[in-house]
């Protein structure tokens, strides 16, 4: 079996689930994975990963303030003493900040936001956008390692099992950057690429303060759904860019995708055409939103979010 | 200081895609080019480098000699040179391949800060710039939405999913740049008229196979039509059934 290293994140031991699905990823794909952790809380981190699939473990120890140049170098060997075929992370701003550097000393390509991945050939093949998904490209890589990024809720997370050996090892010490502190976002809310449900609105809402009116409907969904913005209310500035979707924001996949007050310029159809239920909220008929939308409500948002906002907490109530 | 700002020529964001007659590359005929969105910022954030700390900026990319219209177009915003590393099969290039031959020139012309967008907006893959560091053995910061520099180090932010990460780290390196990070300014017609008259360079980039194999392209299955449920708050319980019975997302 081919051997594969992987760069696990986590937050203080708590397994990241784009991180676990990078793993279920690479365990569909039949390769054989060195799952490996580091900074506080890697212990923890380790022991959870024993018995999730991952066929070995291994902690980088000493490496609790973060380098991304570090981690790089770090992986690299690893990879190289392996003798590994494949290196994958998430596509996290972590994981894409650390792998083009590992695929770099690997002197290998890279390929970001991979959406499939398959051995069946007997090599691995990749899918991945272009275009901010206007098309796919299925590819392959040349290079001794294949390195990518799975990208957020395009794969699973496996099923778990087996009780995997950790091994340690001292991180290098060399860093060129590190980083100094973080400043946590105001009470823990998801990330728009890594929500299941995104609530996003648009210029619809003809003014900042209604944008309370979309994070209600997300907020409705008890801690599920992130906010998203068009890219017309980021440019006014009502918005922060990290919430923007469309092709000069994020590309977002959720399970369900609530588009208000967005009319759906290509750009932004771009970003979350890939949703796997995308509901559309607008006065205009005629918007092309609609043309992606499985479901459409012509109406004022003003009238129609406050209603759909208290039936979906009655749902959630419920269930 | 010398400082270089990387960009690529890029399809306009509310391009068309086609896919030609081999299946595994762009009908590119319809294609109006542009200066990556990202990539205007990594110019605007050299010029203001320039105008705080001194020193000169040249632009740099890797493309057709047709590029020589987005590198003036740059340079006409305050850079003082540009240099094209010329390559009519520039589209076929991978991350790997562009980050060295970026890397080689960048080492021959000498430089102490890098700025390249994020990610362009065509293949989306956001690995040229941390390439081009690790190959030039430099540190680096992506997705860089504040930066300060002071003499031999700097400071930058970058958001993550659990918030603003503060990076330090130490010159010569590279940066790439995020939407918030500057507002980057139009070129003047002094700017514009002035950037004529500025060198630019064509180089041969060092050759370098691409290892990325495009096996297929397509385009995306379009979505199965959907339907308006109706007009209005009215429309809400039949939304949630359709949700729940349905789509099977509640």
């Amino acid at each position: 079996m081919s051997k594969a290293i992987l760069f696990i994140e986590h937050a203080g031991g708590e397994l990241r689930r784009a991180s676990l699905e990078c793993l279920g990823a690479a365990l569909s794909a039949g390769l054989d994975v060195t799952a490996v952790v580091m900074g506080p809380g890697a212990d923890a981190a380790a022991s959870a990963l024993s018995s999730s699939g991952a066929n070995a473990i291994c902690h980088l120890t000493g490496a609790d303030t973060w380098s991304p140049d570090r981690a790089a170098a770090d992986l690299a060997a690893l990879a190289k003493e392996s003798g590994a075929s494949a290196f994958l992370a998430a596509a996290t701003a972590t994981g894409k900040d650390v792998a083009p550097r590992v695929a770099a000393h690997l002197d290998s390509t890279l390929f970001s936001d991979i959406t499939s991945l398959d051995s069946s050939s007997g090599s691995l093949r990749t899918t991945r956008p272009w275009l901010a998904g206007k098309v796919i490209a299925t590819c392959e890589s040349a290079s001794e390692v294949f390195c990518a990024t799975t990208r957020p809720n395009a794969f699973s997370a496996p099923e778990g099992g087996g009780s995997a050996e950790v091994s340690e090892r001292a991180a290098s010490a060399d860093c060129k950057a590190s980083v100094t502190g973080v400043s946590a976002k105001e009470g823990g809310k998801l990330d728009v690429q890594e929500a299941s449900v995104v609530v996003a609105g648009g210029r619809g809402l003809q003014e900042a303060e209604h944008f309370s009116l979309v994070e209600g409907l997300a907020d409705a969904f008890g801690g599920a759904a992130a906010v998203g913005a068009s890219r017309a209310i980021v440019d006014a500035g009502w918005r922060p860019h990290s919430e923007q979707v469309g092709q000069t924001g994020k590309v977002v996949s959720p399970n369900l995708y609530i588009a208000v007050g967005i009319s759906g310029a290509i750009q932004h159809l771009a970003g979350m055409r890939t949703s796997k239920t995308i509901v559309a909220i607008n006065k205009d008929a005629d918007a092309p939103i609609f043309k992606v939308a499985d479901y459409g409500i012509v109406g004022d948002a003003f009238e129609v979010v406050p209603a759909l906002t208290e039936a979906i907490a009655k749902v959630q109530a419920e269930a | 200081m010398k400082i270089i700002a990387c960009i690529k020529r890029v399809p306009a964001t509310d391009a068309q895609a086609k896919i030609d007659a081999s299946a595994s590359s762009l009908d590119t005929s319809s294609f109006q080019y542009m200066t990556s969105f990202y990539d205007e910022i990594a110019v605007e954030e050299a010029v203001k480098t320039k105008e705080s700390h001194g020193g000169e900026v040249t632009i740099l990319t890797l493309g057709p000699a047709e590029a020589s219209k987005e590198v003036r177009e740059c340079i006409a915003k305050g850079a003082d040179a540009g240099v094209i590393l010329t390559d009519d099969d520039w589209q076929a290039r991978d991350c790997r391949s562009t980050a060295k031959a970026l890397a080689a020139k960048i080492q021959e012309l000498g430089a102490d800060i890098v700025f390249c967008g994020k990610v362009a907006t065509d293949r989306d893959n956001a690995a040229v710039g941390p390439m081009l560091a690790t190959y030039l053995g430099w540190a680096c910061v992506t997705d860089a939405c504040e930066l300060e520099l002071d003499g031999s180090s700097g400071t930058a932010k970058r958001a993550t999913e659990a918030g603003l990460e503060s990076v330090s780290f130490s010159l010569p390196a590279v940066i790439t740049c995020d939407k918030g990070l500057n507002e980057p300014r139009y070129a003047g017609l002094k700017g514009i008229m002035a950037a004529k008259k500025k060198p630019l360079d064509e180089a041969a980039p060092q050759a370098e196979e691409s290892h990325a194999k495009v096996v297929s392209l397509e385009t995306p299955a379009p979505r199965p039509e959907g339907k308006i449920i109706g007009e209005g708050a009215a429309a809400v319980e039949d939304l949630i059934q359709a949700l729940r019975n349905e789509a099977k997302v509640l």
